[in-house]
């Protein structure tokens, strides 16, 4: 791995290429641990919104009135707002009124820290988008074989899980692939309360260092290998889900 | 023929005068009566505008004292870090004193006076009741910052404090005042000028560690008076003050925290 390392280091003195976040041990460190925070931190927040929307959008299937109008007021208030309106005021705001926890001598913690509230943000801002995304598919299911499960006698949850929710799921896999890769995206905001995730991490090396037009690059190559990898998966699932006949295009494609 | 050699002949002179002239800048200043010098305005306590709107401040009694020695009046004029040097550049202002730190870009720029008059450095603003007294307490601790900061990774390297760094002032202070962090690292002379502007709200904060690294402030007169008579009258200026330790004192009657530089400065003369 020190092979690996020198020759960056090299490549610096060579050709004036400077990564210090590869041959410089304590850039390194940081750097690496920047990856894992954004990875983690779209990891849980793609997971708790894809949770959020199926039960929002469950949740807007009810005879309760007072459930709908609360998933309404929930998807209103988290996507008219932007993300980072909602990060700082959730953190700043909020996070100062919650109960604090003992500390290192004498101080006192938040209960929760930047990176715990950057993850229920972007979880409630994404899942805001998915009860609208997975509420489409839901719609798309046509009316007759509703119908049809109903009058077998489905009762509502079993017909939400057999029928409903694996056509719909397969009708807006497509949108929903689009909202999970903008959320990955948007987890850079968590910048602005101080989580260490990669654009923070480098905005620092770039800082101490002046090689801006390096980590640029590398921080390109670094999203488009995340957000690549998501999608390449979601493109296998909607191939492995795929039905024959569901969708006109789709199945040929 | 011979009117155009007479011509050329004069213009010569008048260049060669205008020159020579420019060597000699105490005396154009003794000749227009009013040393005019940039200042800062909302900077506590080193240049701030007082309740009656008048300039006051550790940096405006340097000037005054400068005007004395020069037997002239005093004019001052508000600068920004943005638009100090181009005052000066532009002859609007003989002398930036204006808590401008010592750059290689801005010696290209202006000419700099040596030595500097004050520098900062790194410290922390903490509350009272953390008892930190060494920079070797942080370690483990939370510590807020700002993001870019030059001295994040050595206070972090050396020892061991967990840097959370904010893009701006205001929400590293709402983080420290709610007791997020422990403490906010950051120049010292601007932890200073916060603690002497808002000392309601910083009651129970000080800046306990000792100052580390050097952030050196700089007087400068313009680029073109770099080997004037000015530049030489101010240097040694500075020089007398840092050996009488009357800078050290002006820093007391403000209320800075004393700093090690100028402690050092008056030792080593």
């Amino acid at each position: 791995m020190n092979g690996v390392w020198e020759w960056f280091a090299w490549l610096n003195q060579a050709h004036g290429i400077n990564l210090p976040v590869f041959y410089d041990s304590y850039d390194r460190q940081r750097f690496f641990a920047g990856l894992l925070t954004t990875l983690e931190l779209s990891a849980l927040s793609v997971v708790a919104s894809v949770v959020i929307g199926l039960i929002g959008a469950w949740l807007l299937g009810t005879s309760s009135i007072i459930a709908r109008r609360l998933v309404h007021g929930y998807v209103h208030a988290f996507r008219n707002t932007p993300p980072l309106i909602q990060l700082s005021f959730l953190y700043f705001a909020v996070g100062n009124l919650l109960p604090r926890l003992e500390g290192v001598g004498g101080s006192s913690r938040p209960l929760l820290d930047g990176f715990a509230w950057a993850v229920i943000t972007l979880s409630l801002f994404g899942g805001s988008f998915n009860v609208e995304i997975f509420r489409s598919g839901i719609e798309a299911v046509p009316a007759s074989t509703v119908e049809a499960a109903e009058s077998l006698g489905f009762g509502r949850w079993r017909l939400y899980r057999h029928v409903v929710l694996p056509l719909a799921l397969r009708i807006c896999l497509p949108a929903l692939s689009n909202n999970l890769v903008n959320l990955v995206k948007t987890s850079t905001l968590a910048y602005a309360i101080g989580v260490p995730e990669l654009l923070y991490v480098s905005a620092q090396v770039w800082s101490d260092t002046m090689n801006v037009r390096e980590m640029m690059n590398l921080l390109l190559v670094a999203y488009v290998g995340i957000v690549g990898v998501l999608s390449f998966g979601l493109r296998r699932l909607e191939t492995a889900l795929r039905v024959p006949g569901l969708g006109t295009v789709g199945g040929r494609i | 023929m011979l009117s155009r050699i007479a011509a050329s002949l004069l213009f010569l002179l008048l260049t060669i005068t205008t020159a020579l002239a420019g060597v000699d800048d105490i005396k154009a200043i003794q000749a227009k009566g009013v040393l005019v010098v940039g200042v800062k305005a909302d900077y506590r306590p080193w240049g701030f505008i007082d309740p009656s709107g008048a300039f006051v401040g550790m940096e405006i009694d340097m000037a005054n004292e400068i005007a004395k020695r020069l037997g002239v009046r005093l004019e001052m004029v508000p600068v920004t870090t943005a638009n100090r040097i181009e005052f000066l550049r532009q002859g609007r202002i003989d002398l930036i004193l204006a808590t401008m730190s010592d750059t290689p870009a801005r010696r290209q720029a202006a000419a700099v006076i040596d030595p500097p008059y004050y520098a900062g450095g790194t410290n922390i603003l903490a509350r009272k009741s953390m008892n930190f007294h060494r920079w070797q307490d942080l370690r483990g601790r939370r510590v807020c910052g700002l993001q870019g900061a030059y001295y994040n990774r050595p206070v972090a390297e050396n020892w061991g404090a967990i840097i959370v760094a904010f893009p701006g002032v205001p929400e590293a202070y709402i983080d420290l005042l709610a007791g997020n962090c422990d403490a906010f690292v950051q120049d010292s002379s601007l932890i200073a000028s916060t603690l002497v502007s808002d000392s309601a709200k910083w009651a129970d904060f000080e800046m306990p560690m000792e100052t580390f690294g050097e952030q050196a402030w700089v007087m400068a007169v313009s680029a073109a008076n770099r080997d004037g008579t000015f530049a030489a009258f101010l240097s040694r200026l500075s020089v007398e003050w840092h050996r009488t330790g009357h800078l050290i004192e002006l820093e007391k009657n403000w209320g800075i925290p004393p700093s090690p530089f100028l402690k050092t400065m008056h030792e080593k003369s």
